[in-house]
């Protein structure tokens, strides 16, 4: 029983390290040429372009229904006029950037998984490197560049399409105006209440890519392996986001003490 | 390991005074508790053609592996014209890569582009080719493996031989010195077989092409080989011309040629 339960937590703190050591080497060949330019490119495309309607149609539906939350809870003190902002300032700290990243890691985390796995398994990243190519800059530096520089604009996008959607909400339920919403939207953010919020998704992009490329380039077991390495990629991404969220809040509030209030 | 003809036990195979394009120098290879590759060496002369024979799991198709560095070999040396490859660095492997066509046992064509795109790959890394150069490049590839109308098609599209020939087209892409091929013959019909043998006999001798190839098929081998090298268990059973081989008193040889005559 308890050589079970070491060597499950040996192959834990192994496999946490080889990712560390995967993360790092990410962003060491991130700044080495060749830069790869045109594949990066070519990824924000697929990971990112491709990704704006699941962000879009997710970011109206929540938008709606976290106005409807909101309303109940401040028509209570007469505060409806509150509803915009109070909704805008929850969208954008933090519910923009935790769900959009939790629903990328399912989208993208699961494509990379089971793409790189299969690569994996059918040689092709094999066939990557006799061609005298360096597979691990090719497919997983270029796949964590597009995701940083990805996840904060479809952060952004899903933040303005969750106003859009408490609008939707609020319109019907008063008949308030697109204009007025998005004043009393805006009245209460500032700058600080945006760009950390957003920006810590570009970690978010990080984790998702680099965790996910991991679990594919390790997979072996064939076609049930790359199926494994997909699935794990979503589990472990949004666990790795979640409790990253957690220090990473911990770390704006530090370098931003007004964000408390 | 049997010596054949003139060939002694402690060195590599007689070259006849050609400049050697690969040596492998006692290489050795274990893949946990199995030992893949045992002591293996031989080496091939520019312009010439080894073909490794040996039954499925003998090292052979990690031979060709630990050449082109994908496999990093626990002891020995392997020399590409002089320059052993086990201790380069990346770029440095990359350059030799450059000059070494591979064709993969599975042809490993990337499934989310097209044919065409698969031939164009290298040449779109490595030169400075302008667009229409590189098509007709890639045409001009295709054509020689006979697939010049499946430019544009995915590879699961395509039939394992088609994609076997389109990997060779892929390998000879940037018109390499040298090239290796695992199986080029599995999975193809005879016709073909003998299209893809006289590519490459002639590959060897238009453009003097240095071909390592992996095959278990003895025509193919008649047609191309300079010399063979047979593998057992990961260590060198036979070395010689197909001659030689034909003579020889080794049983693993005798029942591997005669298995192959009648088949």
């Amino acid at each position: 029983m308890l050589d079970a339960t070491g060597r499950t937590v040996a192959a834990v703190v192994g496999g946490a390290g080889e990712l560390s050591l995967f993360g790092f080497r990410a962003i060491r060949d991130a700044f080495r040429p060749p830069f790869e330019v045109g594949e990066v490119l070519r990824q924000v495309h697929e990971l990112g372009f491709r990704s704006a309607p699941l962000i879009a149609v997710s970011g109206i539906a929540v938008g709606v229904v976290l106005s409807m939350h909101t309303r109940a809870s401040l028509e209570r003190f007469g505060a409806e006029s509150m509803i915009p902002a109070g909704l805008a300032i929850a969208l954008v700290r933090e519910t923009g950037p935790l769900t959009a990243a939790l629903l990328l890691s399912g989208r993208i985390g699961a494509g990379i998984g089971a793409e790189i796995g299969a690569m994996r398994v059918t040689e092709q990243i094999d066939a990557l490197e006799a061609s005298a190519v360096d597979a691990f800059k090719y497919l997983v530096v270029t796949r964590a560049l597009a995701c940083v520089i990805a996840l904060p604009i479809l952060t952004t996008v899903m933040n303005f399409c969750g106003m859009l959607g408490g609008f939707l909400a609020e319109h019907a339920a008063s008949g308030m105006s697109l204009r007025l919403y998005f004043d009393r939207s805006f009245s209460l953010i500032d700058v600080a209440d945006y760009v950390p919020a957003t920006l810590k998704t570009m970690v978010f992009g990080f984790i998702i890519a680099v965790t996910s490329s991991y679990l594919g380039f390790t997979t072996t077991s064939g076609t049930e392996g790359v199926g494994r390495a997909s699935t794990r990629s979503v589990v472990f991404s949004s666990i790795l986001i979640i409790v990253s969220n957690v220090i990473l809040v911990r770390l704006i509030f530090f370098f931003f003490p007004g964000l408390r209030s | 390991m049997t010596a054949i003809a003139g060939v002694r036990d402690d060195e590599p195979a007689v070259l006849g005074g050609a400049k050697v394009a690969l040596e492998l120098d006692r290489v050795s290879k274990s893949f946990g508790q199995k030992r893949v590759l045992d002591q293996v060496s031989f080496s091939v002369a520019t312009g010439t053609a080894v073909v490794i024979l040996g039954r499925s799991g003998t090292g052979k198709s990690v031979t060709l592996r630990t050449i082109i560095g994908l496999v990093r070999p626990d002891s020995g040396r392997v020399l590409v014209e002089g320059e052993d490859v086990c201790g380069m660095t990346r770029e440095h492997l990359n350059e030799v890569r450059r000059r070494i066509g591979f064709l993969f046992q599975t042809a490993a064509l990337f499934d989310s582009i097209t044919v065409g795109e698969n031939v164009a790959f290298p040449l779109r890394r490595h030169t400075n080719l302008k667009e229409r150069e590189i098509r007709g490049r890639v045409r001009e590839k295709l054509e020689q493996v006979g697939l010049e109308s499946e430019y544009n098609k995915m590879p699961a599209s395509l039939s394992g031989g088609m994609r076997k020939r389109a990997g060779l087209a892929r390998a000879m892409a940037l018109d390499p010195p040298m090239l290796l091929v695992d199986e080029p013959s599995a999975g193809l019909d005879p016709l073909t077989t003998d299209e893809i043998d006289d590519l490459l006999a002639s590959l060897k001798e238009h453009a003097h092409t240095t071909l390592v190839v992996v095959t278990h098929n003895i025509a193919s081998a008649r047609k191309l080989a300079d010399r063979l090298v047979m593998l057992h268990d990961g260590r060198v059973e036979a070395e010689g011309t197909l001659a030689e081989f034909e003579r020889s008193d080794n049983p693993l040889v005798r029942a591997f040629m005669a298995a192959e005559s009648v088949g």
